[in-house]
């Protein structure tokens, strides 16, 4: 059924992105693609990988911005950018044969690869580029919030989590029920004054994103280059020989 | 918008196709429809022939053609499901209008009634189409009423541009004059809705910008500095289709010459030169100049509509 449920859904799972801190390394749409190029979206088709014009499908992408405020001053910030499982997504509703579903249970927005036609006319109501077309499977792939992975009871607890959050080094995706206001999650949202991308779109993104922090300019203290204390001057830590050549030396 | 080839022809060859069974079911109420048989199985063969190869045209962009059958289902919530429904419905009163007008298996007035339907039922087709494109925000190209006021135009000025021809060719001079009126009529409200239309996206305020499309628009100017990809991706290839401004002005003046400006002229000189030979003639060159003006309208319909999504890979608005 391409309707939407009738009402918003009580949980709504999904993925809060912090630009202040991702580095733009790529690791989570590389463990996304290994995740799902297996799981339930299985084969993420590549064409022509080792020749000349290496493409393939992709459910997350990482983009760079540079950003020039009205002095000059310029600042890098990493973008990644994968389905963001939104409350009133067009591409469910647009789908003339019920293959785009969004979940009653957990507000996720799935395909169903047995039913899709390849028509393409969700990836057109997207706003975030979030679905794309697999060629030689003639069906459409998304990000499925790594739905084989989040509820994979014969993984341990702890790694019940999407492949993108899981993976990345540094902390930047956390991932949560954003429906529940209590959640860590809608806490980091609050805190952070997480936000929508392109709100006028209308679609309710049920994912968000957290600002880069404002910049520390002004204030001398921030300035001032920070040392860290000199090694030498401490023997914590170090080995039982070194240490008795501490003692000898000094 | 990537201009496919199947989606502009499907467009464009069952607006033409409605429009003529409109005019005909148009006809046949005020009286006018020839009852010869040869004039019918041209007249309602090509109408129905336009429309069922533009439907099955545009199953070959699917990537499932054999599951088509499934687009039927979701009428309740998507237009490309209504419209295939409502395609598969018009069929009914029109096929049944054709049969009953060319083997006279009823009378007239019954067999102009149950035409009325299918022209009815063939104008919300050409709405529902209309409805694919003009309800995705997406495109604010398309997001706007002047999408449904063309297509819903445009198919029937089509049709009775070549309806006029039809008439002319088979001998029928007094309903060929008449429908040369409401063809040069329908190419006016053509180019009107046109102009509008092109005057609308040009002129329309961004309704996204990187800026919000990143949620970095507080912090200055937004730019794309480095993308997922070095090659082109299906997103790119699909939605991030560029024509030049300079091409797109030339086209659009190519539209405009053919798609109305020549045919409206022929149409006009009907009215001067009188002889068979000569109508026939100019109705000829003004059904062909028109479908290749329609076409070129319908592919830069496509060519220079943005989409949400090129805002993440460099584009400033849409
Ligand atoms: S991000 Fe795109 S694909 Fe995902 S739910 Fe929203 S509209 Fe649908
Ligand atoms: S491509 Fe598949 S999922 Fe997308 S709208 Fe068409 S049938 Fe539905
Ligand atoms: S949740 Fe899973 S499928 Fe979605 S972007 Fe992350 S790794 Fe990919």
């Amino acid at each position: 059924m391409t309707s939407l449920p009738a009402q918003p859904t009580a949980k709504k799972l999904g993925l809060v992105i912090d630009l202040d801190i991702c580095v733009g390394c790529h690791a989570c749409a590389v463990n996304c693609k290994e995740w799902n190029t297996s799981g339930k979206s299985a084969p993420l088709t590549d064409y022509d990988p080792y020749g000349k014009k290496p493409d393939g499908v992709w459910l997350n992408r990482i983009h760079t911005f540079e950003t020039t405020d009205e002095q000059g001053r310029g600042q890098t910030v990493h973008f990644p950018r994968s389905c963001l499982h939104c409350e009133d997504a067009p591409c469910v509703t647009v789908c003339p044969t019920g293959a785009s579903y969004k979940r009653e249970e957990d507000g996720i927005v799935l395909v169903n690869e047995k039913t899709c036609i390849g028509c393409k006319l969700c990836s057109w109501a997207c706003p975030y580029g979030a679905r794309e077309y697999d060629e030689n499977e003639g069906v459409m792939k998304k990000c499925t919030l790594c739905i084989d992975k989040i509820y994979n009871e014969n993984l341990p607890e702890e790694s019940r989590v999407p492949a993108c959050v899981s993976t990345c080094p540094a902390g930047a995706r956390s991932f949560g029920d954003l429906g529940d206001p209590d959640s860590e999650v809608s806490k980091l949202v609050a805190a952070r004054q997480g936000y929508d991308l392109m709100p006028e779109q209308e679609t309710k993104p049920v994912n968000k994103y957290l600002p880069p922090r404002p910049r520390q300019d002004g204030r001398d203290s921030d300035k001032a280059p920070r040392m860290l204390k000199h090694a030498d001057e401490s023997t914590d830590g170090a080995g039982l020989i070194a240490r008795w050549v501490d003692k000898v030396l000094s | 918008m990537h201009p496919a080839k199947s989606v502009i022809f499907f467009t464009t060859a069952s607006g033409a196709g409605y429009g003529l069974l409109v005019w005909l079911a148009v006809l046949a109420v005020m009286g006018m429809l020839p009852g010869d048989m040869l004039f019918g199985f041209i007249a309602f063969g090509l109408g129905l022939g336009l429309v069922t190869a533009g439907l099955l045209s545009s199953t070959f962009h699917l990537g499932h053609p054999e599951r088509a059958w499934r687009a039927f289902s979701q009428w309740r919530s998507s237009w490309l499901s209504r419209e295939g429904v409502a395609a598969v419905l018009a069929f009914v009163p029109l096929g049944l209008f054709a049969l009953t007008w060319i083997f006279a298996l009823a009378p007239a007035q019954t067999a102009a009634m149950i035409g009325v339907v299918g022209a009815a039922m063939s104008l919300v087709t050409i709405y529902t189409t209309s409805m694919i494109y003009g309800s995705l925000r997406t495109i604010p190209a398309w997001h706007n009423g002047w999408t449904v006021a063309g297509y819903l135009v445009l198919g029937p000025m089509n049709g009775a541009v070549i309806l006029a021809f039809l008439l002319a060719l088979l001998g029928a001079f007094e309903a060929a004059q008449v429908v040369t009126i409401i063809a040069a009529v329908m190419l006016v409200l053509g180019l009107v809705v046109k102009l509008l239309y092109w005057q609308h996206i040009h002129s329309a305020p961004a309704v996204s910008t990187a800026g919000t499309a990143t949620g970095l628009g507080h912090l200055g100017k937004v730019e794309l500095s480095a993308s997922p990809h070095d090659q082109d991706n299906y997103l790119l290839r699909e939605m991030g289709f560029r024509i030049a401004r300079k091409h797109a002005a030339k086209l659009r003046r190519i539209a405009i010459a053919l798609g109305f400006a020549v045919p409206l002229a022929c149409l006009l000189l009907t009215a001067l030169l009188t002889a068979p030979l000569a109508q026939m003639l100019l109705l000829l060159v003004a059904v062909f100049a028109c479908q290749i003006g329609v076409t070129t309208e319908r592919w830069l319909f496509f060519a220079e509509a943005k989409h949400a999504v090129t805002l993440f890979y460099g584009e400033q608005a849409v």
